[in-house]
């Protein structure tokens, strides 16, 4: 079976296809609103935003977070900013370009109705959180500041300081929680969904458990709103919280939803080193920190000096040698491949040899230790605390991590999947980065969909369906609590000998090696032939403790039950990485480089997005092509030299 | 380096909990603290033993979920500093270390260190927002927000949701958690029109979850990983009487009084 994919992008001039939209849409009536539930997994920007808007208008919302609190979904953790397309610093910003801009950062590979709403709601999203009384960086005189971010020549990213990601969370959170007091979202904190039911093809609801108590149950509704992230973790050691996980959206595509480009992913180049194997997660220092430090390594391989020792003449600027007119403000995908390229030479620095310079000498020399301090204090403390190294006075080291992942599942201009009802929003969906995200665009994507277009077409969704009514005795409700059980035994059955980590640093290390950076088709190759493998071993040897004398909370099994997923979720990366024979993006396959070693699309053959079909236990996943059309945007080679 | 790690274990909310004995060996002082206890748990696992519960997710001091009292200081003893971003190298090779849950009768244990903290959220419910629905915003720059208010509004709105400050006050009070929200909306031309319905809803829902009472010690911005100074509880205090003397005013005019 094939799925037909009708991503259903309003017809006209791009500037009016969502407002003509709008208008299409049809509208539930105010009093009917309250008749019907829907279902938000997930409680970061996306889904917060998203149930607290749903319930304010007046749908009853069931919604959903592992965490004890909303509050501390990851987008928390997001540091640098948000864009939009209020032009306040009068530099020539406007959506089109903010559109623009978005659309080539992501190397022609989104699509292009999607991404010029994202650009038009951006200016809303500003006023929606200053109104709600996030604290965004002011100037003097009581207006708002804005700073630079790569990808863009204007200035057009708010901020509150680095913690930009936090304070637009807990708006949405404040929002939400007066939902939850108001009696429109019964919120369930410390529940974790397991699976999705669908009824007669459309989604009804999902099997959740609840952490503490261990009880499953079946939760029913109109329509079920998946909020719950990106799946970056597959890599083990990433930017990403540690309990985020591919759980919700995988189990999704189990049951039909396609998933979208899921080898899309993103390394970001300026990470702290691992510095061991007992390393749990990789910290990010902004990118803005490329502005004053100087990227280098030794020239000769295996140079064990310390910095101080290796004279100039002995140094490799290899960013400011290879692309002299970017130098070390090269974008994020390229600015990580040459970090492997060197390391791999052997020219890598710090105990592990993963590792370059990032030198701040010269901009403490130019600029004074104090100027350095204001602009980065912040981040060099946060440098000093983990590697125990005083980064004003020794370079620092800095190594490219897994930060994000651009696919997901697959969604039309309405954020639906393809099941009925089932709608995927902020970094769960594919839609709107392409083959690779711009700085501060992830918590303007999460927002936009939570705050202003989800709620407008779901209410389409709920107007023009007719839904039977639908309770836990329906066969199909039972069949999935049945299956979320069964695997729960399962798991516990195993009583191998093997930590759930385990298989997890195992798969993380195989997919960073031969799915990471760059990929070609033996790597490839050779992944989907050791995956199967650990998955095989993590069912035959896993170990969940689940010793009798204590609560059903148990860490263990849902540690366990992610990492099994993962497992399932490797496969279809690599899939994907392997039959995309081409460069884009933060997607690099070594067969396709252009001469001088950057990478090389191929629009002839490849100008889609490719929506993977789950095709049945055991069974290879069916291709499916939506084409990508340009009709506003001209497409072109990206070039930083 | 070796430690000796002394950690409360605890089965269930009502079970009887009590302090373990376990020996940490061979960690490498880059590795944090959480990294530590991972290493230890690996070896309970791999033993078969049951696995040391802790909340964690970020590691990197934002999330809020990490909670340990450690030799009975609440995210141990580095200044401005959640227990995530806590390195082993603050240690000595052969020391003891005492991990505790949060103490706080608004804060149940769950299991081991991991404690129930919804009481928070609860107290955000009673006010800690503005209301505002989605789409009926003005223009973003209509607002003007001195740059001194708004700086001081983000020093109190980096409050993380730790409850740190409820683990380390000798009264179990809330009040730095509480009066980090009041100020940090209270600072803002946005938050005028809730501040006082806000403040005595924030403080009574405080009351409620058996929360103690503030009697300045000072205790709290000692242990707060985001450094927020008591001066926000002295701006809660002042409005929360204001806020009483202007709702007897208010029902005296009504004819209540």
């Amino acid at each position: 079976m094939t799925l037909t994919l009708n991503a259903k992008t309003p017809p006209g001039p791009i500037e009016q296809k969502w407002d003509t939209h709008k208008f299409e849409m049809k509208l539930v009536n105010p009093a009917n609103k309250r008749k019907f539930r829907v279902i938000v997994v997930g409680t970061g920007l996306a889904g917060g935003s998203a149930a607290a808007t749903l319930s304010e208008l007046g749908y009853q919302v069931s919604c959903f977070c592992f965490h004890d609190s909303p509050r501390r979904a990851h987008s928390i953790a997001a540091q640098g900013g948000i864009n939009a397309a209020k032009n306040y610093q009068n530099d020539g910003d406007s959506i089109y370009r903010l559109f623009y801009d978005t659309i080539k950062g992501g190397d022609f590979r989104s699509r292009e109705a999607n991404v010029y709403r994202l650009a038009e709601v951006s200016v809303n999203i500003i006023d929606q959180c200053v109104a709600q009384g996030v604290p965004f960086a002011r100037e003097y005189g009581g207006l708002l500041a804005n700073r630079s971010f790569g990808g863009a020549q204007v200035s057009r990213t708010f901020y509150a300081r680095g913690q930009t990601g936090q304070q637009l969370l807990l708006g949405a959170y404040q929002a939400l929680e007066r939902q939850i007091v108001r009696g429109g979202v019964q919120m369930y904190p410390m529940t974790e969904m397991l699976d999705l039911i669908v009824v007669d093809g459309r989604a009804r609801g999902i099997i959740a458990r609840d952490l503490l108590t261990g009880a499953i149950t079946p939760h029913v509704a109109d329509a079920v709103v998946l909020a719950t992230g990106g799946y970056g973790n597959v890599f083990f050691l990433s930017t990403n919280a540690k309990l985020s996980n591919c759980t919700a959206i995988w189990r999704a595509y189990r049951r039909g939803a396609a998933f979208g480009n899921p080898c899309f992913t993103q390394i970001h180049p300026t990470c702290i080193p691992v510095s061991g194997d007992y390393q749990s997660k990789l910290t990010l220092m902004s990118e803005s920190l490329r502005n004053d430090g100087r990227v280098w390594v030794p020239r000769r391989r295996g140079d064990k000096r310390a910095p101080s020792e290796i004279p100039e003449a002995e140094r490799d600027y290899y960013l400011e040698r290879k692309y002299p007119s970017f130098g070390n403000l090269a974008p994020r995908d390229i600015a990580s491949r040459a970090a492997k390229e060197v390391c791999d030479e052997g020219r890598g620095v710090g105990p592990t040899g993963l590792g370059v310079y990032l030198d701040f000498a010269d901009a403490i020399g130019r600029l004074g230790e104090d100027t350095i301090r204001d602009r980065y204090g912040n981040l060099f403390d946060i440098y000093q605390r983990i590697t125990d190294e005083n980064p004003y006075r020794v370079p620092m080291r800095i190594y490219p991590a897994i930060h994000y992942t651009m696919g997901g599942l697959w969604v039309d201009y309405n954020l639906m999947t393809t099941i009925p009802g089932l709608h995927a929003i902020g970094e769960a969906n594919f839609s709107d980065h392409g083959a690779n995200r711009l700085g501060a665009s992830a918590l303007m994507q999460g927002l936009a969909d939570g705050y202003f277009i989800l709620p407008y077409t779901i209410g389409d969704y709920l107007a023009t369906n007719k839904l039977d009514r639908v309770d836990a005795s329906h066969p199909a409700v039972r069949e999935a609590d049945a299956a979320v059980r069964g695997r729960i035994s399962k798991l516990l059955g195993v009583r191998g000998g093997r930590t759930a980590d385990s298989f997890h640093r195992e798969l993380g290390k195989t997919m960073w090696e031969l799915c990471g950076m760059s990929r070609n088709a033996d790597g490839l190759k050779k992944a989907l032939e050791v995956i199967p493998q650990i998955r095989d071993q993590f069912w035959k040897e896993v170990v969940v403790p689940n010793t009798g004398d204590t609560v059903a909370f148990n860490q263990e099994l849902e540690k366990a039950g992610r990492v099994a997923d993962f497992l399932e979720l490797a496969e279809l990366i690599c899939i994907d990485a392997l039959h995309r024979n081409e460069s884009c993006g933060g997607h690099f396959r070594e067969e396709y480089q252009t001469a001088d070693g950057e990478a090389k699309r191929d629009d002839e053959h490849f100008a889609y997005a490719a929506a993977w079909e789950y095709g049945g236990e055991g069974k290879p996943p069916v291709l499916n092509k939506e084409p990508l059309t340009f009709e506003a945007v001209h497409l072109s080679q990206r070039s930083y030299k | 380096m070796d430690v000796t790690l002394h950690v409360w274990r605890q089965a269930g909310p009502d079970k009887p909990g009590r302090l373990v004995e376990y020996p940490a060996t061979g960690i490498s002082t880059d590795a944090s603290f959480l990294e530590m206890l991972d290493i230890v748990n690996h070896g309970l696992i791999e033993r078969g033993e049951d696995p040391i519960a802790f909340s964690h997710d970020c590691r990197e001091g934002i999330c809020g979920s990490c909670s340990l009292m450690i030799n009975g200081e609440a995210h141990g003893p580095m200044r401005g500093t959640a227990t995530c971003q806590l390195h082993m190298r603050m240690f000595k090779n052969g020391d003891h270390i005492f991990i505790e849950p949060w103490r706080s009768v608004a804060f149940p244990v769950i299991k081991d260190l991991v404690t129930d903290r919804r009481s928070l959220d609860r107290i955000i419910q009673a006010g800690g927002f503005i209301t505002e629905n989605t789409g009926g915003a003005r223009d973003a720059n209509a607002i003007l927000v001195p740059k001194h208010d708004a700086d001081a509004a983000m020093d109190a709105a980096a409050c993380i949701g730790c409850g740190a400050c409820v683990a380390a006050c000798p009264n179990g009070s809330a009040s730095l958690f509480t009066a980090a929200k009041i100020s940090h909306l209270g600072l803002l031309p946005q938050g005028q029109p809730e501040r006082y319905r806000r403040v005595l809803g924030m403080v009574a829902q405080m009351d409620a979850e058996h929360f103690g009472g503030c009697t300045l010690h000072g205790e709290c911005q000692e242990a707060c990983p985001k450094s927020i100074s008591i001066g926000v509880i002295s701006r809660m205090n002042r409005d929360y009487v204001r806020a009483t003397v202007m709702q007897r005013e208010e029902r005296e005019v009504a004819g209540v009084g």
